[in-house]
C-alpha cells in the first residue's frame, strides 16, 4: 500500500470532531418569528431604532430580492435553502451592554474559549476587537485608544445612529443593494457588523479585528461591514468566524465594503473557519459573501487576504475595483476543502484608472470527496493604460476522490496593458513526502509541512497573530485528510 | 568623429544629462567613468537613440550628421553599436537569423550587396572561431538562457560582424569574469583601426586593462567633469569618485 | 431550425452571433473554382460551396461519399448542421495504411453551407490532412468535422481559414483519440468577419496524446473566437496546447480553453499556454483557460498573457540595423513559433509561413 494511500485512510477514519470550535453557548435569545416578509424587515429596522431613509433602502431591497433569483453559476450544488424557515434576528436577551462589565458572562466564556481577548487588561497588545454574537455586536474594547486618534471602531448599527452622514454616504456605494442575490438579502435583512472610520492621514495605532459567531439554531447571520480611509488614512483589519456543530446548513450571507481614498491603504484579512459539516457532509455554513473594495484615490491600496477552511459551501469572490490612478489591489487566498466541502472563491479585479496594479496569489488544496474552484475576472478597461496585472492559481489535489478546478476569466481592453496568469493543479510529491518522512517527520507532518509550505506567499500577508493560527488551523483542517 | 556638444536630456521630470561635450575623433578609443547614477548608460541610451529620453539640447554629431533626428536603425546603418549593458532576450528569434537580418539590413543601407545563407554562415563562423565561441551559439534563440558572459560575448560577436565605425560599450564588464573580459578586450581590440572608434563606459578600471583607452573622461552629474590620459583611471581606482561633483 | 446560440450561454459569452442571426442566405451559387488554389503536390479534394467538386479533386480510394448524419450533441451548431448537411467529406483510412498527405480545399462565395466532414483512422494508420479554406463575398461556413483514431493511430491535422473578410466561419472538430493515438493539430485564423474554430478532443485510450495549437491573425474589425476542450478520460494522456493571438486595428480574439481530467485519468499531463498580442490601442482580447480536475496525480498547467509588443525588443533589433517595420515582423513570427511546432510536413509549413508573411505586409 503506498504511502499516499495509508496516509488518506488515517484520515478519513478520522471525524470531523476536531472541529474544536463546535460547541454550543447557552444563553438567553431574543428572536422574531422565522420567516422574511416586509413586517421582519421593519422589525429589524425598529428593533435598531434606524432612520426612515435606511428603513426604505432595507425595503427596496427586500422588494429587488423578492425578483431576483438564487445564482447557480458556482461550482456548488445545495439543496434548496428553505429562506422561509430562518431566522433573520436573534440576540442575546438583555440589553445591549454599555460596557465589557455589562456583557453575560456566558458570552465572555465562550470568547474565552474561541481564544478571543475581550477583556481590554487580558488583550494581546494592539488588537481591538468587536465580537458579533449572531446578529449583534455585543463588546467592542480599545474605543477609547482609537478615538483619541479619531478612529471611529463600533457596531453598524451605532454608527447609524453616531454618524449617520457617514453611514449614509458610504453604505451600499462599492456594494449596492442589488449588486446580486445574497447582497439583496443582505441589505433588507442585515443585522449588525463593524463600521470603521479612519480619517485623514491618521494610521490605525492597532489591528482591528472582528470575530463573528453564529450560535443559535435556524438562524441566517447577515453582518454589515464598513470601511472607510480618508485620503492618506491606513488600518489593517481581521475577521475571524466560527460557529457550533449543527447537523442542519446554516446561511451566512454578509456584504463587506472597503472605500480607499487618495494614498489610502486597507489591509483586510479573514481567518474563515465556520463549522464545515461532518464527514458525511451533514450540516455547515452555507457562506454566501459579498467583498468588494473600491480604490477611489490615486496610489490607494486595497489587499485582501483570506484563510478559507470552514463552511459547507464557501462563495466569495473578495474583489477590488481599481478607480483611481496608480491604484492597488492585492489578493491573496489558501481554500481548503475537506470531506463534502465545496468552496467557489476567488477575486475579481476591475482596472479603471491609468497604472493600476493587481497581484493574485491563490492556493487551493482540495480532500476528501470535496470540490474547490478559484474563479477570477481580471478586467482592464479601455482607460487603464500602463495596467499590470500578475496571477498565479495553484491547486493541490490530497487524494483521488475530490476535484480542483480553475476558472479564469482576463479581459484586455488597453493595448499598453499586461496581464499575466499562471495556473498549475498537481499533487504533493511523492519525493518530498519520502524526502521528509526520512528525517523522521510523521506522513501526516509532512503533509502539514508542504502544505504549509505551498500556502507560504498568502500566509506570510497575514499579520502575525493571524498568521500564526492559520498554520494550525490548516493542519488541524487537515487531520485526516492528508495522504 | 563623433561630436558632442552641450548635450542635455532627461527621462521624464528628471534632467540627467546636464551638458555633456566631448569628442572621440577616428582611430580613438574613449573611456566614460563616473559613480552609479552620474548618466553614464543614459548617455549610452541617448546616442543609441532609445525611446523614454528627451533631448532637451545640443547635439551629437557622427560623421558629420546630426544622429539625434535618426531612427535607431538609421544610426546602426550610419556605423553606431551600442553594446548593451543588459541585452534583450528575443525568445522564437534564432540568433543566426537575427545575424543575417541585421547584417543585411545595414549593408543594404550601407550600398552592399546582400549575402545569402553560405556567405553569412561562412563570415559568421570565422567570426565565432576569433571569438572562441562555439558554433551553437547561431542555432540558439537571441540571448534566451544565455550566462551573463554568453549574453556580453554575443555582444561582441554582433559587433564584430557588423563592423560600426563607431561603438559604445555600455558597462560591458559588468558580471564578467576576468576571461570572458579578456574574449571581450580582444573582440574589440580587434577593431582598431584609423576608421574605427570608441566609447567605453565602465565603472570600474579593470576593463581598460585590457581596452587601453587613448583617453579617459569623468561624467558625474550629468557633466564631463575631468578628462586625462589612461591614468586617470588609475587615479580613480585608487582615490574613488568622491569629491568629484565639485570638481 | 435549432436557434442560434446566444450570449446568455456560458460557453458563448464571448463571441455575439446576432449580426450572422440577422442575415439570411440564398441558395449556394454554383461557382468556377478560382485559379489560384495552393497546390503542394499532394491529392487534394476540393469542395465548391459546400458540394463535392469530382472533377477538380483527385481521386482517392479512402475518400466515400456522403452519408446522412444524426447528431447526438446538443451543441447548436452541430445540430444546426446536422439539420441541413447534404455534403461532406468521408475519408476511411484502414488499419495499418499510411495513407501520405491530402490537400481539403474549402471554397465558397455564397449562402449557407454546412458540410459534414468524417475522418476515421483505423489501427496505426496515420494520415496527414491539410485543410484550405477561402472564399469571396458574404456567406455562412458551418462545418463539422467528427475525427475518429482507433489505437495507435496518427492524424495531423492542419487549418487555414482564410475565409472572405465578409464571411462568418463557425466550425466544429470533434476528436476522439484511443489508446496510444494522436491527434496533432494546428489552426491559422486568418479570415472571415466573425468565426469561431470549436474543439472537443477527447483522449479515450491509455496515453493518447493530443496537440491543439492556433494562430489568430486578426485586423481591421474581425472578431475570432478560439474555443477548445481536451478531455482526459483515461490514464497516462498527455495534452498540449499552445494558442497565440495577435490582434491589430480594433479586432477582438477570444480564447476560451477547457482541460478536463476525469477521476480515472491518473498521470495525466496537460499544459495549455495563450498569449496575445494586442498591436493597436482599439483592439481587445478575452482569454477564459480553464481546469477542471477530478484526479489527484496529474500535471496540469495553464498560462496566459495579454500585452503590447515588447519595446525593448524592438529597440535591440532597431539598435542593430534592422528597420522598425521588419523588426516587428521578426517578433511577431517568432511570438508564433510555437504555435506553429505540431506542422512537421514541410510544404505545409511554407504554406503557412507565406500565409502569415501575406497577412503581416498586407495589414
Amino acid at each position: 500500500m503506498s504511502a499516499t494511500v495509508e496516509t488518506r485512510d488515517t484520515v478519513e477514519a478520522l471525524s470531523v470532531e476536531k472541529y474544536k470550535y463546535g460547541f454550543t453557548t447557552e444563553i438567553a435569545m431574543e428572536e422574531f418569528p422565522k420567516g422574511l416578509n416586509e413586517e421582519i424587515v421593519r422589525l429589524i429596522s425598529a428593533k435598531k431604532g434606524e432612520p426612515d431613509w435606511l428603513l426604505a433602502w432595507r425595503l427596496k431591497a427586500f422588494a429587488l430580492w423578492q425578483k431576483l433569483e438564487e445564482p447557480h453559476w458556482a461550482r456548488v450544488e445545495h439543496p434548496p435553502i428553505a429562506y422561509d424557515e430562518l431566522y433573520y434576528y436573534a440576540a442575546p436577551a438583555a440589553p445591549a451592554p454599555k460596557s465589557l462589565d455589562e456583557v453575560d458572562p456566558a458570552l465572555l466564556n465562550m470568547y474565552e474559549k474561541l481564544g478571543i481577548p475581550l477583556n481590554e487588561r487580558a488583550a494581546l497588545a494592539g488588537v481591538a476587537v468587536d465580537a458579533v454574537f449572531d446578529s449583534v455586536s455585543v463588546a467592542t474594547t480599545f474605543r477609547e485608544t482609537l478615538a483619541k486618534s479619531g478612529v471611529i471602531f463600533c457596531p453598524i448599527s451605532e454608527a447609524v445612529r453616531e454618524h449617520p452622514e457617514l453611514v449614509r454616504k458610504y453604505l451600499g456605494s462599492v456594494v449596492p443593494y442589488g449588486d446580486n442575490y445574497f447582497a439583496a438579502l443582505n441589505s433588507a435583512v442585515f443585522s449588525d457588523g463593524s463600521f470603521v472610520y479612519i480619517p485623514k492621514g491618521v494610521r490605525c495605532p492597532m489591528e482591528l479585528s472582528t470575530y463573528f459567531r453564529i450560535n443559535a439554531r435556524n438562524t441566517g447571520q447577515f453582518e454589515r461591514t464598513l470601511i472607510i480611509a480618508e485620503e492618506g488614512a491606513s488600518v489593517s483589519y481581521l475577521e475571524g468566524c466560527t460557529a457550533p456543530m449543527r447537523d442542519e446548513n446554516q446561511l451566512h450571507a454578509a456584504v463587506v465594503e472597503l472605500v480607499a481614498m487618495d494614498d489610502a491603504k486597507i489591509k483586510y484579512s479573514t481567518v474563515q473557519n465556520w463549522y464545515p459539516g461532518d464527514a458525511q457532509g451533514k450540516g455547515g455554513i452555507y457562506n454566501f459573501v459579498t467583498k468588494r473594495g473600491a480604490c477611489r484615490g490615486r496610489n490607494s491600496k486595497i489587499s485582501w487576504t483570506q484563510v478559507e477552511t470552514g463552511s459547507a459551501i464557501t462563495w466569495k469572490y473578495p474583489s477590488c475595483i481599481l478607480q483611481g490612478d496608480g491604484s492597488v489591489g492585492e489578493f491573496y487566498s489558501v481554500a481548503m476543502t475537506h470531506n463534502h466541502q465545496q468552496a467557489d472563491t476567488g477575486t475579481k479585479m476591475i482596472h479603471i484608472g491609468k497604472n493600476t496594479t493587481s497581484t493574485i496569489i491563490s492556493k487551493g488544496i482540495s480532500a476528501g470527496h470535496s470540490n474547490n474552484t478559484y474563479r477570477g475576472l481580471v478586467k482592464i478597461m479601455p482607460n487603464a493604460s500602463g495596467a499590470r496585472n500578475y496571477t498565479q492559481c495553484d491547486s493541490l489535489l490530497i487524494g483521488d476522490q475530490c476535484g480542483a478546478h480553475t476558472v479564469p476569466y482576463i479581459e484586455s481592453r488597453n493595448a499598453s496593458a499586461k496581464v499575466e496568469h499562471e495556473a498549475t493543479t498537481s499533487k504533493i510529491a511523492e519525493d518530498q513526502l519520502f524526502y521528509c518522512r526520512s528525517r523522521g517527520l510523521s506522513e501526516e507532518d509532512a503533509v502539514g509541512l508542504i502544505v504549509n509550505g505551498f500556502c507560504k506567499d498568502v500566509l506570510k500577508e497575514l499579520p502575525m497573530e493571524f498568521a500564526v493560527e492559520a498554520q494550525k488551523l490548516l493542519a488541524v483542517s487537515l487531520e485526516g485528510s492528508v495522504g | 568623429m563623433l561630436e558632442i556638444k552641450n548635450l542635455s536630456a532627461r527621462i521624464g521630470d528628471k534632467e540627467i544629462l546636464r551638458g555633456v561635450n566631448l569628442i572621440v575623433p577616428d582611430g580613438e578609443i574613449h573611456a566614460i567613468m563616473g559613480p552609479n547614477g552620474a548618466g553614464k548608460s543614459t548617455l549610452s541610451y541617448v546616442l543609441s537613440g532609445r525611446e523614454g529620453y528627451e533631448v532637451t539640447g545640443g547635439e551629437a554629431i557622427y560623421n558629420g550628421q546630426d544622429i539625434l533626428a535618426l531612427a535607431p536603425e538609421a544610426r546602426a546603418a550610419a556605423g553606431m553599436f551600442l553594446a548593451f549593458q543588459y541585452p534583450v532576450e528575443l525568445p522564437g528569434v534564432g540568433n543566426a537569423n537575427f545575424l543575417r537580418t541585421a547584417l543585411n539590413a545595414v549593408r543594404r543601407a550601407r550600398g552592399e550587396a546582400e549575402l545569402d545563407a553560405v556567405a553569412f554562415l561562412k563570415l559568421a563562423r570565422a567570426a565565432l572561431k576569433n571569438l572562441s565561441m562555439q558554433d551553437d551559439m547561431l542555432k540558439r534563440n537571441v540571448n534566451v538562457g544565455f550566462s551573463g558572459g554568453e549574453k556580453k560575448r554575443n555582444e561582441v560577436l554582433q559587433m564584430a560582424l557588423l563592423r560600426p565605425g563607431l561603438a559604445i560599450l555600455d558597462e560591458t564588464d559588468s558580471g564578467l569574469d576576468i576571461d570572458a573580459l579578456k574574449i571581450v578586450a580582444e573582440g574589440v581590440n580587434a577593431l582598431r583601426s584609423p576608421v574605427f572608434s570608441a566609447l567605453v563606459i565602465t565603472h570600474y578600471q579593470r576593463l581598460l586593462d585590457y581596452i587601453v583607452p587613448d583617453r579617459v573622461h569623468v561624467l558625474a552629474a550629468g557633466k564631463i567633469v575631468r578628462s586625462g590620459g589612461p591614468e586617470l583611471a588609475l587615479e580613480l581606482e585608487a582615490r574613488g569618485y568622491a569629491g568629484l561633483e565639485a570638481a | 431550425m435549432t436557434a442560434l446560440p446566444t450570449r446568455s450561454l456560458e460557453a458563448w459569452r464571448y463571441t455575439d452571433l446576432r449580426p450572422l442571426d440577422a442575415m439570411s442566405f440564398a441558395e449556394a451559387p454554383a461557382a468556377p473554382l478560382p485559379d489560384d488554389l495552393p497546390d503542394i503536390g499532394v491529392p487534394r479534394l476540393v469542395f465548391v460551396n459546400g458540394r463535392f467538386d469530382a472533377a477538380a479533386s483527385s481521386t482517392l480510394m479512402f475518400a466515400h461519399g456522403f452519408a446522412t448524419v444524426t447528431e447526438e450533441s446538443d451543441l447548436p451548431l452541430a445540430l444546426i448542421n446536422a439539420q441541413h448537411a447534404q455534403d461532406g467529406l468521408t475519408l476511411e483510412i484502414p488499419a495499418g495504411v499510411d495513407a501520405g498527405v491530402v490537400l481539403l480545399i474549402s471554397y465558397a462565395n455564397g449562402g449557407a453551407l454546412h458540410p459534414r466532414h468524417r475522418i476515421s483512422l483505423g489501427a496505426g494508420a496515420t494520415l496527414t490532412l491539410l485543410e484550405v479554406i477561402k472564399g469571396e463575398g458574404v456567406y455562412w461556413h458551418n462545418p463539422v468535422t467528427d475525427i475518429v483514431l482507433a489505437q495507435g493511430a496518427r492524424l495531423a491535422h492542419y487549418r487555414l481559414q482564410n475565409e472572405s473578410r465578409e464571411a462568418f466561419h463557425l466550425a466544429t472538430i470533434r476528436a476522439a483519440a484511443a489508446a496510444d493515438a494522436a491527434y496533432e493539430s494546428f489552426t491559422a485564423v486568418m479570415g472571415a468577419k466573425l468565426s469561431r474554430a470549436e474543439f472537443h478532443v477527447e483522449l479515450t485510450g491509455a496515453k493518447a496524446h493530443t496537440h491543439l495549437n492556433a494562430a489568430q491573425l486578426l485586423g481591421g474589425s474581425q472578431h475570432g473566437d478560439f474555443t477548445s476542450v481536451v478531455r482526459h478520460k483515461a490514464p497516462d494522456c498527455s495534452s498540449r496546447q499552445t494558442v497565440k493571438s495577435v490582434l491589430s486595428d480594433a479586432a477582438r480574439g477570444v480564447f476560451q480553453g477547457r482541460i478536463e481530467v476525469d477521476r480515472v485519468a491518473q498521470k495525466t499531463d496537460g499544459y495549455q499556454m495563450s498569449q496575445a498580442l494586442l498591436l493597436s490601442p482599439a483592439a481587445e482580447m478575452d482569454i477564459k483557460p480553464e481546469l477542471q480536475i477530478f484526479a489527484d496525480d496529474v500535471k496540469c498547467s495553464h498560462g496566459a498573457t495579454i500585452g503590447a509588443l515588447d519595446e525593448e525588443q524592438v529597440f535591440y533589433l532597431r539598435s542593430r540595423g534592422i528597420p522598425e517595420d521588419t523588426a516587428r515582423a521578426m517578433l511577431i513570427r517568432a511570438f508564433l513559433t510555437e504555435a506553429l511546432e505540431p506542422v512537421t510536413h514541410a510544404g505545409a509549413h511554407a504554406l503557412f509561413e507565406a500565409a502569415i508573411e501575406t497577412w503581416w505586409t498586407g495589414k
